[in-house]
């Protein structure tokens, strides 16, 4: 356990670092964050010892880090700094040995087993035992880093302090050192504190954040608190927005890039929508924010190709992920920016109406099979297979949509589309209850992201208002087409 | 471990049969007997007692010196280009040397081993001015920044010698020939007055191996492992200004014996200390007294001076060295 009190201290009497404190719980990982300047590695040399501290206490374990000497301090806390490579050449298994120096006294003191097991550990925990008698000069940064790694670990020091870690390494040796790091404080209790650049990879495996700004505190606390998208705006000067991982509950932050000043024809246009026998197409120059319920690129992304295609009712839908990449191949759409839906009504019957507003407008396209319609509040009566019903909806928008005024036009979109299967008295077969859609209903809302951002995409907003009529009106069209195709 | 055990076994043999060399060659043949046997032949035996045998044991020590001294100056500074020459402080161990003869110093209790001492205190001050400047010059202590100081200092404490030798009459002409580097007429009584200080100088880096090891990685980094920096610094120079100081008080100075066999023994053996140093004691101690021997013989019945030959084997080193560190990438420089 290491307490950080009041902590100042800095170069030549200046203080950098300005009145500092935390603590680090055994087996707890502290991440410090802050730009370029705020002091990360000048608080890890103070705390290292390497500067002197000002004002303020140090405690490891409770006792004054002063009370130690450079030896005992070396077993206590091993520390690992950005390094460079040196003149003269060592083997990795050399320079990993080094880390054993503490722990070797007196005058003949020899090599004992347990330097011996600690060296052969640390190596094999970072993956360099394969360069065990490499000269370091022939590895490559990544390659020397870990054996910086391997050298601090052989210390095998209660605490241990890191200054970008992952430095020079790919995403897989970042991950295995960090997943190192991680498992050496959960299963044998090491203490850690490291300054890392990448705010993701310290949200990652941190259990707490430290923020600097300016050689002060800005922020402290677990990774969700610190990763606030204002405060690191503020901080680092630059435009961010955060995101939830997608397997562990961690923010992950990414920058927005300056807007560029050449911008393409941002605008959709009825004649970007295309209607062959096989599917109902809509390509456009820019790519679009797009949220939906499709079968291939579902979820939230940017594509430029909106497909809506028409099968037959006996398709097989089991394999269905595999045969719509089969089908873009074959009529050479893009795999990752086209976003694909299923019908088996076919493309003559769709509805397609476009509707101006103040803020662009928006295009409501509708493909509508209610032959399998059912009642949302009653399907717990049926054991169907699953089958294509289906009303395939899409609202695209000549607008900007924030992230809730996405989901919202969702809610919107899809309370129209039942409130025109109640006015067309479309019915569940089974129940003769009024249907609210189809076993398969897809919906997608696609935004051009330019112009002013809306907030909001409810129902008595600008854009829901006209989503609502849109897709209501338009489906209610699309339905007349299906019956008047089925009657005849 | 069996080939470090090798390289011992090597550097010893090596230094054995060149002991023997060194003794036996001239221009009087001597037998292998009279080294157990006096009487097998007289003569021959007290020219290897009395002139070849403290001739090859001053040269030996004084290679041995220079070699180890050579070695932890260039693993204290991170430098490979670093010895006693290349950084000055031969020169100014010979400032001390001639000042003691010069002023006529002595002190009663130390008798004969005032010149070595003296030697000693301008080796250390030279050390001290030479890093002090370097350090003001570009804190990083580049490796260009040190021996360009280190030659600066030399030409400068050249001149001072010179001028002293201007001042006296013609009892110093003697030790312009000195300077230039030569263990010839010597005799034990300068065996003796360097010995003790090799033996403590060499024991006191020995005692700085494993700290020399960890300070290649530079001074934080050993701060970070548990070295007391301060206290290695300390002993390391002053056990390579002892070493310095003994040897050009004995021999003048003798240059790049201290970069030439460390960077060979490292080149052949690696660059960890424990077996760095020992090694390049052996090994130093080898190469000059072959050296001592080609300078005396080559031209016989005349003789070079030492330092000669081993600037002729030292400078294309140096040049080779330097070429190397500052073509290969990832090297500070």
């Amino acid at each position: 356990m290491i307490v950080v009190e009041r902590l100042s201290g800095g170069y030549e009497g200046v203080p950098i670092v300005k009145d500092v404190s935390f603590t680090v719980e055994k087996g707890k990982i502290l991440g410090i964050l802050g730009p370029n300047g705020s002091g990360k590695s000048t608080l890890l040399k103070v705390i290292s010892g390497i500067l002197p501290a000002t004002t303020g206490t140090i405690l490891l374990d409770g006792k004054d880090m002063k009370a130690y000497n450079a030896r005992t301090l070396a077993k206590k806390m091993a520390v690992l700094p950005q390094l460079h490579a040196n003149a003269f050449s060592n083997t990795v298994r050399e320079a990993v040995s080094l880390g054993r120096y503490p722990h070797q006294t007196g005058f003949f003191s020899s090599w004992s087993e347990l330097d011996e097991r600690a060296v052969q550990y640390a190596m094999a925990q970072t993956g360099v035992t394969r360069y065990e008698h490499t000269p370091m000069e022939i590895l490559s940064g990544g390659e020397q880093q870990r054996v910086f790694v391997a050298q601090a670990l052989a210390q095998t020091a209660e605490i241990l302090l890191l200054d970008e870690p992952t430095n020079h390494l790919d995403i897989a040796h970042q991950r295995q050192i960090l997943d190192m790091v991680r498992k050496e404080a959960l299963e044998c209790g090491l203490t850690v504190i490291m300054v890392l650049h990448d705010m993701n990879l310290a949200s990652l495996y941190c259990d707490e954040l430290l923020l600097m700004e300016n050689g002060c505190m800005r922020a402290i606390g677990a990774p969700h608190e610190v990763l606030i998208a204002s405060q690191i705006e503020e901080v680092y000067q630059a435009r961010v927005a955060t995101y939830a991982h997608p397997e562990i509950p961690k923010p992950q932050i990414t920058m927005m890039p300056a807007a560029s000043k050449h911008q393409q024809r941002a605008v959709i246009v009825k004649e970007d929508f295309k209607i062959t026998t096989d599917y109902i197409q809509l390509k456009s120059n820019i790519p679009l924010k797009t949220v939906s319920s499709a079968v291939h690129n579902p979820g939230i992304g940017w594509y430029d190709c909106l497909v809506n295609r028409s099968v037959a009712g006996d398709y097989i839908i089991k394999d269905v992920k595999r045969e719509v990449a089969e089908f873009l191949q074959r009529e050479h759409f893009s795999l990752t920016s086209t976003v694909v839906m299923l019908t088996a009504v076919s493309t003559e019957l769709v509805a397609l109406n476009e509707y101006k507003a103040p803020f662009g407008g928006i295009f409501v396209v509708v493909t509508a099979g209610v032959g399998k319609a059912v009642d949302v509040s009653r399907t717990h009566e049926r054991q169907d297979e699953p089958y294509i019903g289906t009303i395939n909806t899409w609202v695209v928008i000549n607008g900007c949509l924030s992230e809730e005024a996405f989901f919202q036009a969702m809610m919107t979109a899809n309370e129209a589309k039942t409130k025109a299967l109640q006015s067309e008295n479309i019915r569940d077969e089974l129940t003769n209850t009024i249907a609210t859609g189809t076993a398969t209903d897809s919906l997608l809302i696609a935004a051009t992201q330019k112009g002013a951002e809306m907030l909001y995409g409810g129902p008595i907003t600008d854009v829901g208002k006209i989503i609502g009529k849109g897709v209501f009106e338009t489906t209610v069209q699309a339905i007349r087409n299906y019956k008047m195709k089925h009657r005849s | 471990m069996s080939r470090i055990v090798f390289a011992y076994v090597t550097a010893i043999t090596l230094l054995i049969i060149s002991i023997w060399c060194g003794v036996s060659i001239g221009s009087v043949h001597i037998p292998l007997e009279v080294l157990w046997n006096k009487a097998a032949d007289e003569t021959a035996a007290n020219i290897l007692w009395k002139i070849r045998m403290p001739r090859v044991m001053l040269a030996g020590l004084v290679g041995a010196s220079l070699a180890i001294a050579g070695a932890a100056f260039q693993g204290l500074l991170k430098n490979p280009l670093a010895d006693p020459y290349t950084l000055g402080v031969s020169s100014g161990a010979s400032v001390g040397a001639v000042m003691t003869l010069f002023f006529g110093i002595s002190i009663p209790v130390v008798g004969l081993y005032a010149l070595p001492i003296f030697s000693m205190i301008g080796a250390v001050l030279t050390m001290v001015a030479v890093m002090t400047f370097a350090r003001l010059v570009d804190r990083s202590l580049k490796m260009e920044t040190l021996i360009l100081t280190g030659v600066i200092f030399s030409s400068f404490l050249g001149s001072l010698i010179s001028l002293m030798i201007a001042l006296t009459g013609e009892e110093l002409r003697q030790i312009i020939g000195w300077l230039l580097g030569s263990v010839s007429m010597r005799g034990w009584p300068y065996v003796q007055m360097i010995a003790p200080f090799v033996v403590i100088g060499s024991l006191m880096l020995w005692t700085q191996r494993r700290e020399l090891n960890v300070l290649l990685y530079g001074e934080e980094r050993a701060k970070h492992l548990g070295v007391n920096v301060k206290r290695s610094k300390y002993l390391i120079l002053a056990g390579g200004s002892m070493l310095t100081g003994a040897a050009v008080a004995v021999s003048g100075t003798i240059g790049f014996v201290g970069l030439v066999v460390p960077h060979m023994t490292r080149m052949i053996w690696g660059s960890d200390h424990r077996h760095l140093l020992p090694l390049s004691f052996f090994n130093g101690a080898t190469l000059l007294i072959i050296c001592d021997l080609v300078a005396r013989t080559i031209i016989m019945p005349r003789e070079l001076p030492i330092g000669v030959i081993t600037a002729f084997i030292g400078a294309p080193v140096f040049s080779y060295i330097f070429y190397k560190q500052r073509r290969s990438k990832g090297v500070r420089v």
